[in-house]
């Protein structure tokens, strides 16, 4: 039972990591259509910025975090949209889904030649002490993360919801025609909507890179499970990001203790394929009708 | 005259949003049917539902004494429903000659035929006298997507008649088409009409094109039919001129 | 086929069986590797650049192909028996990954292939007593055909070149049928082509399991060339290679996946001072080609041949619909 608990603490820790990046994706999909196969390097590479503004630049941790932060969001964010996004949206979906394919590579091979291509230790943002409940042993981390994690989630539903720029954000993602005839800038709320995404996949990168050290191939696996977790939860809902994240958090977990360590990948893909089959629209999704 | 399209009580809500209310009507062969009725009257939420695209609430569509409920659109252009499109409708890499051939192919021979048999599968003679009959021959090897908008509009037109259909769906033909390109679409489809005999059903927001092309005229508003009859009869309708002026 | 291009045909193949001749075995073996993939790219061609469908699985079922390969040969098989075998089975398993992935929406195969691809690499790194795990097999038999074999490299390469005509010529025959024209249906307005009764679900669903059959050829060939298989080449990275080699000579192009992988296996060649610099190079190009040709070099070269003619051009203002 105790094992039981610390596999579901630690699998919803990481569940609500991974949500942040399922989150940040459909949010793009949403409100632009665009498929962001770079995803895993978004969160992968923010790390990397906080190493670098540690060490070339010798700021503090906490400094370092914040300006990578913000060089997050104006990169992954503001530079993304305008550099390769906007100049390929009159192509149509595919050639953007290849340039994201090929700036997930240049990110990843730009880490491992300019920085290095071995693992580096990431400090972690909290100490690393663990508490007893119920005879399970559960670190202050694992709370933490999940803490801050689901945080940022629910204040990202709250501002969507309850303020008119949230609002009127929700509103490009449904119907931009009339978005836009209400007096909606939609280019501006598109552009918030990179922003937002830059700066969840460096929150992401933060709290999960101290696990598993800092290295150029992160984003193979966050981004599969960015991808999974969207998917499982339902394509066309945050909620249903967060739900899928959670999910496959603590499926992961659960199949690292009690399914073989070799095949601890497979879970979550084959869960991205039984759900595919069986419920397309997803967890939390609804079904969209005829599918042509 | 038998019954192409039997359309029976239909009735489609989103939300709390009445767009069709309890419609029903008949099509007969050789009819040319207009669909008209102001903004909001539920005539593109019928079209879809006769379509398959958009399920009714409640009501059923026959096709040739079929029911078509959740037939797919490729089944459904099988049984001989032909549609053209509001927006752009052609295949823009491909050339027009191709375009109709695409058309057409999918109703002669098989699977397999259409792996091993002609390359153009055996449709380059028809093909040709269709895009001479919608008089685009100097446009035949020309790629689709370089056409003005009223030659892709032919096109279409050219594409949905290409299947020999007995029943074509006209989404909105006459948008965006300049005059002469738009006498230029009535006359030829009205003289397919009388050459084929194939059944239309044309949806319009342009009065003056419905009304001179159709014989028979159904009007919409609010989701239910409040008028039906021949042009002239709609024309002089009080009830029709209200619903049009907000009266 | 114009008399134009079957002229240009000829030309290539003479110069494609002239091309090895007094070269060093590395740079024979360097060709045979880029007409190998070459085969690989036309079947994802196909489905990407005819279809329209992304797949991220072409290098593993280029891997079931050498796999299979691979342990019939071990065993005595002679690879003609054993190849079509190994292409029977990436077509069948093309046919039932792509039914269920495709009955939903447009974008999911993309995720599907790619779970695909790790799920592949995962069997064959783990399930050593079949495949060696990650040890990978060795020791395959280079094909002797009694009057003809392959063992030295530049024998190997014409044999490769037989295979490499002939796949060209099944998929021209086939981009030229009703079913190419159907495929290329499929890319342009998906929409439209179900209205005009192109079974969309059907022909997409083919287009992805002829591909990955063609990917399952080259897979076969790999197996005889290399010797040595391990699961490592056949991970996401590969597919990931593979989908830019048809991208960057032109999806939707016959001879851009040909160009493509001419590309992508030259390129480190040509680069080789750049080290590990070249891939970010080449991706960063990638990218740049996107946003000013996503038809690829090929695109590329027709819009500045398009350009000097003065042709008419596909309007872009109407684009809604007839996205790639």
């Amino acid at each position: 039972m105790s094992e039981f608990i610390q596999i579901l603490v630690s699998g919803l820790s990481a569940g609500a990591i991974y949500a942040l990046a399922a989150v940040g994706f459909t949010l793009l999909w949403q409100a632009s259509q665009t498929i962001n196969f770079a995803q895993g390097e978004f969160v992968m590479i923010p790390a990397f910025f906080v190493l670098a503004f540690m060490n070339w630049a010798g700021m503090p941790f906490w400094l370092s975090i914040l300006f990578a932060i913000v060089v997050s969001v104006i990169v992954l964010g503001a530079v993304f949209k305008k550099l390769v996004v906007d100049p390929m949206m009159r192509h149509g979906t595919l050639p953007l889904v290849i340039a994201t394919i090929a700036l997930g590579l240049l990110m990843k091979e730009s880490v491992k030649e300019l920085y290095s291509p071995l693992g580096q230790p990431f400090p972690s943002l909290f100490p690393a002490d663990v508490l007893t409940f119920l005879g399970a042993s559960i670190s202050v981390s694992d709370i933490a993360n999940f803490v801050i994690a689901m945080g940022t989630i629910v204040a990202l539903q709250l501002f969507l919801q309850k303020t008119r720029t949230g609002r009127c954000m929700q509103a490009t993602a449904q119907n931009p025609d009339v978005a836009q005839i209400l007096g909606v800038d939609i280019k501006r709320m598109v552009l918030y909507t990179f922003l937002i995404n830059g700066a969840l996949a460096a929150i992401a990168s933060v709290l999960i890179t101290p696990v598993y050290l800092a290295k150029f191939s992160n984003g193979e696996v966050l981004g599969l499970v960015a991808f999974i977790a969207a998917i499982v939860g339902g394509f066309n809902q945050i909620r249903g990001a967060l739900v899928g994240g959670l999910l496959i958090g603590v499926i992961d977990n659960l199949s690292a203790t009690y399914v073989s360590s070799e095949y601890r990948q497979a879970m979550p893909l084959i869960l991205l394929i039984i759900i595919i089959l069986v419920r397309p629209q997803g967890i939390m999704g609804t079904s969209e009708g005829r599918a042509v | 005259m038998s019954v192409v399209l039997n359309v029976q009580g239909i009735s489609k809500s989103f939300g709390g949003i009445h767009a069709v209310r309890d419609v029903s009507f008949e099509v007969r062969k050789g009819e040319m049917l207009g669909l008209i009725g102001p903004n909001g009257s539920g005539k593109s939420t019928l079209f879809n539902c006769v379509l398959g695209q958009l399920k009714p609430n409640a009501g059923r569509v026959e096709v040739k004494g079929r029911d078509v409920n959740g037939m797919r659109a490729c089944d459904l252009n099988k049984l001989g429903v032909g549609r053209t499109f509001q927006q752009l409708s052609v295949f823009p890499q491909m050339s027009v000659i191709d375009n109709i051939i695409l058309a057409g192919q999918e109703h002669h021979g098989s699977m397999l035929s259409r792996l091993f048999g002609p390359s153009d599968a055996g449709l380059t003679a028809e093909a040709e006298r269709m895009i001479e009959f919608f008089r685009l021959g100097h446009l035949r090897d020309a790629l689709a997507g370089s056409l003005s908008y009223g030659q892709q509009k032919l096109v279409d037109a050219a594409m949905a008649f290409m299947a020999g259909p007995s029943l074509v769906l006209l989404d909105e033909p006459a948008g965006g088409v300049n005059l002469t390109m738009l006498g230029n679409l009535k006359e030829r489809l009205k003289a397919y009409n009388e050459t084929h005999d194939t059944t239309f059903v044309v949806i319009e927001h342009n009065m003056e094109f419905v009304m001179s092309l159709c014989n028979r005229i159904i009007v919409l508003a609010e989701g239910a039919i409040i008028a039906e009859g021949t042009p002239e009869e709609i024309r002089a309708n009080q009830q029709v001129i209200d619903a049009y002026l907000g009266g | 086929m114009t008399r134009k291009t079957f002229i240009l045909a000829i030309v290539g193949i003479v110069l494609l069986a002239l091309a090895p001749i007094g070269q060093k075995s590395y740079i024979i073996y360097v060709l045979c590797s880029w007409l190998m993939f070459s085969i690989g790219a036309m079947g994802l061609n196909l489905t990407l650049g005819y279809a329209g469908q992304v797949s991220l699985a072409q290098a593993s079922f280029m891997g079931i192909g050498a796999y299979v390969t691979a342990l019939l040969t071990l065993n005595g098989w002679h690879w003609m028996a054993a190849m079509p075998l190994a292409v029977l089975t990436t077509f069948v398993i093309g046919l039932l990954l792509g039914y269920p992935a495709l009955r939903v929406q447009h974008h999911f195969l993309a995720f599907v292939t790619l779970a695909f691809n790790t799920l592949v690499f995962l069997v064959l790194r783990n399930e050593e007593w079949l495949t060696g795990g990650s040890f990978g097999l060795v020791g395959m038999p280079r094909p002797d055909f009694g009057f003809y074999d392959t063992g030295k490299q530049i024998d190997f390469y014409y044999f490769t070149l037989v295979l490499f005509v002939l796949s060209a010529g099944i998929l021209a025959w086939i981009v030229h049928s009703p079913w190419g024209r159907a495929f290329k249906a499929l890319r342009e307005n998906p929409i439209r082509a179900n209205s005009l009764g192109v079974d969309i679900r059907r022909m997409t669903l083919l287009a992805f399991a002829i591909g990955s059959a063609f990917g399952g050829l080259a897979g076969a060939i790999m197996t005889p060339l290399v010797q040595f298989i391990e699961p490592g080449s056949f991970g996401l990275i590969h597919s990931l290679k593979m989908l830019l080699m048809v991208v960057v000579g032109g999806a939707g192009f016959f001879f851009g996946p040909i160009l493509g992988a001419g590309v992508v296996i030259i390129l480190p060649e040509l680069l080789r001072f750049t080290e590990g610099y070249y891939l970010m190079i080449y991706a960063f190009l990638v990218i740049v080609l996107m946003v000013f040709s996503p038809g690829g070099l090929i695109g590329l070269g027709q819009k500045l041949v398009a350009r000097f003619r003065g042709k008419p051009e596909v309007r872009k203002d109407m684009a809604q619909g007839a996205q790639l």
